[in-house]
């Protein structure tokens, strides 16, 4: 489903080239549950980007669902993010002056679907993640681990074939982080391919393969 | 995306920072406002000039000394285009026998010391002859105007305005009394009814003698003008032909006087005001540019704020194009709510002005509405653009890191 060839990314950061990511070669097929690891500075938040369509490899190919992604413009990317890749972020990212349920609504409003067809999949998504009582909340009246939940609520709406998760329990407590995770995993069980970016052994550990990143090279690859 | 969608969160983020956007709501409507105001301010004083023309009737052809005009480059006198030769009351006299001319009023204006019974006031003096009272519309409140063999004899007669009477005569009957002008004595025949001004002058506050009495009193034999009166519109030009003919003859040849229509000084005041009118309006305009410039300042610092925001709509599938509308339709939405308040606020200060100056009549012309609106929006898009390209333009890793 994602196949990654000779994949490479590099930044100009003054006069210098940093290599952030050094001709990768990556496989996952659908319905994996992956970790990405690694130290600060060694890709694995580029490869996620670029896995998302959020950013351009330097050289090398990504081809998602048998479509080289290289030869997309930008409005085809948003298309392809908009209908086959779900983000979950570590700080939520959600837009503060709308409720919940607008807030996963927005995905669908950017899709031009009908107000109609929008409010089934809102009341089903919030009820996936057993937000339903809390729909009309602002994200400032929600704590940290409701808002991750409204966050993925979002990220599902539009039934993606990947769920793309930054640190997605970065900024919450361990409790809620478990059930964040729980939920997550859950949805991988339903058949959504879900690839995680962490810091956390113990999370990396739960997940069916884990890959490790250093210097923007891959230097294992362990499925379980 | 759906329109209302657009119209939702472009409402929203209205709504989210209610300073910023009273403040620039205020900054629009201040704009729109300035160009009703000052461009109801134009009308109005086209039309209180105008309307004081239309009160002096129509079908008038006026007479005037002097003629600008380069000829030859002679003598120095005519380079400066000096009046080399008055009109003179034996002009007007000459005027009378043309066809078609029902009246002929010539005008001397002076200025003298009005007394009676100790009591002294400087008067401005109008010396024309009876048919000055129909050329002018004027109506007489008490007594008769000017007798009708004015022009060639000067009986010591005068009409004075009401305020002359009030002054100078008090509560006692002025009708029948003689007045002091300068080193002449004149009876007082009637008062002047009218109100508003002539020829530059207050109608309440003037003395009207005959005009051989002014041109003596004055000791001046030239005319300020000629006010001739046609019996219809269709021989002005015909009497405009005579009226040259005659005169040139009676200047060795020489046209040294301006015969114009009255029609055609209205024409051209009607024209001056117009350009007015629409200065004034360009003037205002300036602060809707202005405006303008406030709100384009204001969205760009909102571009930087809303970045990580920015970038998450980008994340979840909008399109660079969706982006740049939020921000066009948040600036639209900012300029034209601005402009329909500042159209209500100078139409409603327009109506107070109405009530407090009666006088004066403040029209804000309808081009100005039409107008105002369309460039308020139109600042809006144009101002919009600028920082929506920005933001459409924002990579989204950079965006979403960017601020949280």
């Amino acid at each position: 489903m994602i196949r990654i060839e000779k994949l490479s990314r590099q930044f100009e950061v003054g006069n210098q080239i940093v290599r952030a990511l050094d001709h990768v070669d990556l496989e996952i097929t659908e319905g994996e549950y992956v970790s990405i690891m690694g130290v600060s500075g060694s890709g694995k938040s580029t490869l996620l980007n670029i896995l998302g369509l959020l950013d351009t490899p330097t050289s090398g190919n990504y081809i998602l669902s048998g479509i080289n992604t290289s030869e997309m413009n930008d409005d085809e990317m948003a298309h392809i993010r908009s209908t086959k890749i779900g983000f979950v972020f570590q700080s939520f990212h959600l837009i503060p002056r709308l409720t919940a349920a607008e807030n996963i609504e927005m995905p669908m409003v950017l899709a031009g679907i009908k107000p109609k067809d929008r409010k089934e999949k809102v009341d089903l998504a919030l009820s996936r993640v057993s937000l339903t009582d809390r729909s009309d909340h602002k994200p400032e009246q929600l704590s940290g681990g409701q808002r991750q939940r409204v966050a993925i609520a979002r990220s599902i709406v539009m039934e993606p074939d990947v769920l793309l998760a930054d640190e997605p329990t970065g900024n919450l407590d361990s409790t809620s982080g478990i059930e964040i995770v729980r939920l997550i995993e859950d949805l991988n069980k339903g058949g959504l391919t879900l690839i995680v970016v962490t810091h956390d052994r113990s999370m990396g550990n739960r997940s069916d393969r884990l890959i490790r990143l250093l210097d923007g090279k891959i230097i294992n690859d362990d499925a379980k | 995306m759906r329109f209302y969608d657009l119209i939702f969160l472009a409402l929203s983020t209205l709504i989210r920072y209610p300073l910023r956007t009273i403040m620039l709501l205020i900054a629009t409507s201040i704009g729109v406002m300035a160009v009703i105001l000052l461009t109801a301010v134009g009308e109005g004083a086209r039309d209180y000039i105008t309307g004081e023309f239309k009160d002096m009737g129509t079908n008038l052809i006026i007479v005037i000394p002097g003629k600008n005009e380069t000829s030859g480059g002679g003598s120095p006198v005519d380079l400066a285009g000096v009046t080399p030769r008055d009109l003179t009351i034996e002009d007007a006299i000459s005027l009378r026998k043309i066809d078609g001319v029902k009246n002929i009023a010539p005008i001397v204006i002076g200025e003298a010391s009005a007394q009676f019974n100790g009591l002294e006031r400087s008067v401005p003096i109008i010396g024309s002859t009876r048919s000055f009272l129909s050329v002018r519309k004027w109506e007489m409140e008490t007594g008769m105007f000017l007798p009708g063999t004015t022009l060639e004899r000067s009986p010591p007669v005068c009409a004075i305005g009401k305020e002359v009477e009030k002054e100078l005569f008090g509560p006692s009957n002025a009708i029948g009394q003689w007045l002091r002008l300068g080193d002449r004595r004149c009876r007082v025949t009637g008062i002047i009814g009218t109100e508003g001004r002539a020829v530059g002058i207050d109608v309440q506050k003037t003395v009207v003698i005959p005009v051989s009495l002014g041109t003596a009193l004055f000791n001046r034999p030239s005319l300020f003008r000629i006010i001739a009166e046609a019996e219809n519109r269709l021989i002005s030009d015909q009497i405009i032909q005579d009226i040259k003919t005659i005169l040139k003859k009676r200047h060795q040849g020489k046209e040294d006087f301006t015969v114009i229509r009255q029609d055609a000084v209205m024409a051209s005041f009607d024209n001056i005001f117009n350009v007015l009118t629409m200065a004034l309006g360009s003037i205002a305009s300036i602060s809707l540019f202005v405006a303008g410039i406030l709100i384009m300042n204001v969205m760009l610092v909102a571009v930087s704020q809303r970045q990580s925001e920015i970038g998450l709509l980008k994340a979840i599938g909008a399109k660079n194009k969706q982006i740049s509308q939020l921000f066009v339709v948040e600036a639209i939405l900012l300029s034209g709510s601005g402009a329909i308040l500042g159209l209500i606020l100078g139409h409603s200060i327009t109506q107070v002005l109405k009530i407090s100056f009666p006088t004066f009549n403040f029209l804000p012309p309808l081009w100005a509405s039409y107008v105002s609106l369309i460039v308020a929006l139109m600042s809006g898009v144009i101002f919009g653009l600028l920082p929506a390209r920005r933001a459409s333009k924002l990579d989204p890793v950079i965006a979403l890191t960017g601020n949280k």
